[in-house]
């Protein structure tokens, strides 16, 4: 069960997502924006950072990077699919997840620990959670405020005091079949106790049981 | 009537003197390209030709050093099979003209020092000083310089894990934007700034070279400031961090890889320093073809292309073999590169433009031929004044008053509306991240950790460089140590007024002597450093402030590494290190209750210190928390353990002047009673945790005001 870590130029948090999910006994391989062919890879996991620098709206050019069309298959497939900050911000812009974010409410960038609420088990990132679980993970970014208009996103968490103003609170959120899921604070950054909190592993525990066959 | 023109050297910031060895080394008069190369390569900002000649007295040696002074980061050995660099640099001047470019950069370029040594960079530490935040300019430049830090560091993917804030008058013409960031890297992954042997190839990497930042070094960095300085914003250089994220990465696959002789980054002087310098250490000449640098506008001169400081950018020494190989790893990260030259044997530097040579100069002559001054120092005369003016608080002083006015300070109270700003969580080092003492990383696959603080203070140094210059040092090598860390190396970034005033290189060379005294006691060289001079507006000096970075190693890293926010009710409240005096001289109580700098600081004893040191470093592995007492004394280190833990304390002595001393060498330690016990020839109980309020003798703060005033003394002045 092997998963994707993907690349594009400007990533930045890549090599944490690899660690984290190693740590969990996982298997997990950076792919670079330009490969084309992720046959090999059982789902995908888009890491936080600043694609392409993101000097146009987040995720605007990345979403066009080679490696998407087999993101699309990937998610088409049902395989899970990940995107993390960053990540979320470029699944938004492909439209493989509804919505948009846009700048905090304060317009200042967020890097701190926040609590979350799980709101729903029934994606590939909480399926090992139960309804109504607080967890705390590091929040990290200036663009993390949701917006969705057409009201169709699933919220997956929700923030317990709202940092960002970010629309009904959601944290994270996934599509129908809930095997994409974008979440904006960064469950790889709370794996051990000694880094604030060890929280996130429930999260990434779930993505990596969702590789298996069901 | 006649209009006198400046001569071109005048107007380069170089002085006749200056340009009359010029002609002397080459001979002849020298070509424009020629002398725009010496105007920056001879800058007060490249060539430290008012403090080389002090600098030596560093203590710069010891067995773990592997690159001290003069290459572009110091490297010291961390054991493992693992080096650590750092380096620290300032980009006071371009702050002031553009807040948030000019801190970009200055991150930018400190990156670039560190992974030009092979290193991956893995923290940044900003030390920033501003005017008091109740002048609208002074916010502008705040609140520009952070987000500047801010977009910078977090999109280049470097955790800015701690620093420095700091408000005074002095600096509001003149802020200081000092930065330092540390790398690791395998032993075997070492590069140096060296052109190679005859026959290298020298290939530069990354951005396209453009207008801007032209004369930077010489004519923002190393001059003062007036009324016209707004007109110097086309010298501010602008940052790409994708661009630098980019090539970071590729110079780590080159270095991984073994494809490069050396490396030399493009900062300040651009190409006429990345050229001039490899081949001056190598020994070596070289032949550079400008019309082969990828520019960003057409029509670029000679001396333009010489002289831009357009960012982002890197030369790469590579055997002629692995050319390719360099140009693939450049375009699997998308960025630009070109061969523009090649390593000669002898010594000349000969560069071409349009076909035509355009340079040819000793490529030493441009580092090692610099102009050495012995500027005159004298010890400000009003100095013996102001020692024998000892600050003396009321006799009716509202202490509970006093307390709360400290902690609204800005430079006392939360950072956190800085730092939450920053990314310091990338790279899941962070053990101990900004706001606490010192900052601790993990070093992955190791136990040990890699712990830093920086630390200045200008009101000290203002009283006395000597005393305050070797204070910086003590208190940080006591910040690392309440993390379980032992003092390894020392960075400076010496932040002076201008050297043409005797008082100023006086104030200088005593810091240098402070600084170094206290680095020899305690066995930490010096491994690098940068000096700012000039900075002065409108003929008013900033108060002397070096700033030093100390790095620290804990090996192991404690299981728990005490914080301030584990106190519980019941602990016992100690202070460890010697009883303190009185004084208050250049302490944040005389800068806040009386508005006076005045008296003479308290001096440092090389011999506690250590003992000190050793105590804390020992507690750090069994204490739940143990804080430095330094801005606001006690009375701040209590009250900040207090609002961290959500409790409160009583504590016995009510005298505020003992509260409030900064005394050197102090440490508050909490810790249930008889877990530990300390020597009591060097340690005393002051009190006890619990409650909800901070009783200090007869006066009583309630930790829920003092919290809020805390947390809101940077964000309700930065709202207002």
């Amino acid at each position: 069960m092997r998963t994707a870590v993907v690349q594009f130029p400007g990533t930045n948090c890549e090599h944490d997502v690899v660690e984290a999910v190693t740590a969990l006994g996982g298997s997990a391989e950076l792919v670079w924006h330009r490969d084309t062919d992720l046959s090999d890879f059982d789902g995908a996991i888009l890491p936080g950072g600043f694609a392409h620098g993101d000097y146009l709206r987040t995720g605007a050019i990345a979403r066009f990077s080679p490696v998407m069309t087999e993101v699309f298959r990937l998610a088409d497939s049902g395989a899970p699919v990940l995107g993390i900050c960053n990540g979320f911000q470029i699944l938004c812009e492909a439209g493989l997840l509804p919505g948009a974010l846009i700048a905090n409410r304060d317009l200042a960038f967020i890097c701190r620990l926040v609590e979350v609420e799980v709101a729903d088990t029934d994606t590939v990132l909480t399926r090992t959670a139960t309804v109504g679980q607080r967890i705390r993970i590091p929040l990290n970014s200036y663009e993390g405020n949701w917006v969705d208009p057409t009201r169709r996103g699933r919220v997956v968490l929700r923030y317990v005091d709202d940092p960002n103003g970010s629309q009904q609170q959601a944290a994270a959120v996934a599509n129908d079949r809930g095997n994409v899921v974008g979440v904006m604070p960064h469950p790889e950054r709370a794996i051990h106790d000694f880094l604030g909190s060890s929280d996130g592993n429930l999260l990434l525990e779930g993505f990596l049981h969702s590789l298996a066959p069901a | 009537m006649t209009q006198t023109v400046e001569p071109t050297h005048r107007q380069l910031g170089m002085t006749d003197s200056e340009f009359d060895s010029v002609v002397r080394i080459l001979g002849r008069e020298p070509r424009p390209a020629e002398l725009a190369m010496y105007s920056v390569m001879w800058s007060e900002h490249c060539s430290y030709k008012s403090s080389r000649r002090h600098l030596g007295r560093f203590p710069t040696e010891a067995p773990w050093v592997v690159v001290g002074p003069g290459e572009n980061a110091g490297v010291v050995d961390i054991g493992d099979g693992w080096l650590a660099a750092l380096r620290i640099e300032s980009h006071n001047h371009p702050s002031y003209v553009e807040p948030h470019q000019g801190a970009a950069t200055g991150v930018g370029g400190i990156l670039r020092d560190v992974f030009t040594m092979g290193a991956r960079p893995i923290g940044l530490w900003d030390q920033i000083r501003f005017g008091p935040l109740d002048e609208p300019k002074n916010r502008y430049l705040f609140g520009g310089v952070v987000s500047g830090i801010a977009d910078y560091g977090n999109a280049v993917g470097v955790p800015t894990v701690g620093g420095e804030i700091g408000f005074d008058p002095c600096y509001s013409g003149n802020p200081l934007v000092n930065v330092m960031c540390l790398g690791i890297l395998k032993r075997d992954q070492l590069v140096l700034g060296t052109a190679g042997t005859p026959g290298t190839v020298a290939v530069l990497l990354g951005n396209s070279t453009g207008r801007d930042g032209i004369g930077g070094a010489s004519v923002l960095a190393s001059a003062s400031f007036d009324n016209e300085s707004r007109e110097k914003r086309p010298s501010v250089q602008v940052g790409d961090p994708f661009e630098e994220k980019k090539l970071i990465e590729a110079c780590l696959e080159l270095y991984t890889k073994g494809l490069v002789v050396g490396v030399q980054d493009l900062g300040a002087a651009g190409l006429s320093c990345a050229t001039s310098e490899p081949a001056g250490r190598a020994g070596v000449g070289m032949e550079v073809d400008l019309d082969a640098v990828h520019v960003r506008e057409p029509e670029m001169t000679a001396p333009e292309l010489l002289m831009s400081e357009s960012q982002e950018r890197m030369m790469a020494f590579v055997d002629a073999a692995n050319v390719e190989q360099v140009l693939e790893v450049a375009d699997k990260w998308e960025i630009d590169s070109a061969v523009i030259g090649v390593v000669r044997a002898g010594d000349t530097l000969t560069i071409r433009h349009k076909g035509e040579v355009v340079a040819e100069i000793p490529a030493a002559s441009l580092a090692d031929d610099a102009p050495l001054y012995d500027r005159p120092r004298a010890r400000p005369s009003e100095l013996d004044d102001v020692w024998a003016t000892e600050p003396r608080l009321p006799d009716d002083l509202d202490l509970a008053d006093a307390v709360l006015r400290l902690l609204d300070d800005p430079a006392i109270g939360s950072s956190a509306w800085v730092h939450e700003q920053y990314d310091h969580m990338l790279f899941l080092n962070t053990i101990v991240g900004p706001g606490a003492d010192g900052s601790l990383l993990r070093v992955k696959g190791t136990n040990k950790g890699l712990a830093v603080s920086t630390d200045g203070n200008g009101r000290l140094c203002q009283l006395d460089p000597r005393r305050g210059g070797a204070r910086l040092v003590f208190e940080a090598a006591l910040n690392v140590a309440v993390i379980g860390a032992e003092p390894m190396a020392l960075v400076d970034n010496l932040n002076f007024g201008n050297p043409e005033k005797p008082e100023v290189m006086w104030q200088f060379v005593e810091s240098v002597a402070g600084i170094s005294e206290a680095c020899e006691s305690l066995g930490v060289p010096v491994v690098g450093g940068n000096v700012s001079f000039y900075n002065e507006t409108e003929g008013v000096d900033i108060y002397p402030t070096p700033v030093v970075g100390l790095l620290g190693l804990a090996d192991p890293v404690p299981n728990e590494p005490p914080r301030i926010d584990r106190a519980e009710e019941g602990m016992e409240i100690w202070e460890i290190g010697p009883e303190p005096t009185a004084s208050l001289a250049g302490s944040s109580a005389e800068r806040i209750v009386l508005g006076t700098l005045t008296g003479r600081p308290t001096a440092p004893d090389p011999e506690v210190a250590r003992q000190v040191i050793g105590l804390v470093r020992e507690l750090a592995h069994t204490v739940p928390v143990l804080h430095d007492v330094s801005d606001g004394g006690l009375a701040v280190a209590i009250a900040e353990i207090c609002i961290a833990s959500e409790v409160g304390a009583t504590i016995e002595l009510g005298d505020p002047s003992l509260l409030f001393s900064e005394d050197p060498h102090r440490v508050v330690a909490v810790f249930e009673h008889g877990a530990v016990e300390p020597p009591g020839d060097i340690a005393r109980r002051i009190g006890t945790v619990g409650g909800v309020a901070l009783t200090l003798g007869d006066a009583t703060i309630d930790i829920a005001t003092a919290t809020d005033a805390y947390r809101e003394a940077i964000p309700r002045r930065m709202t207002s």
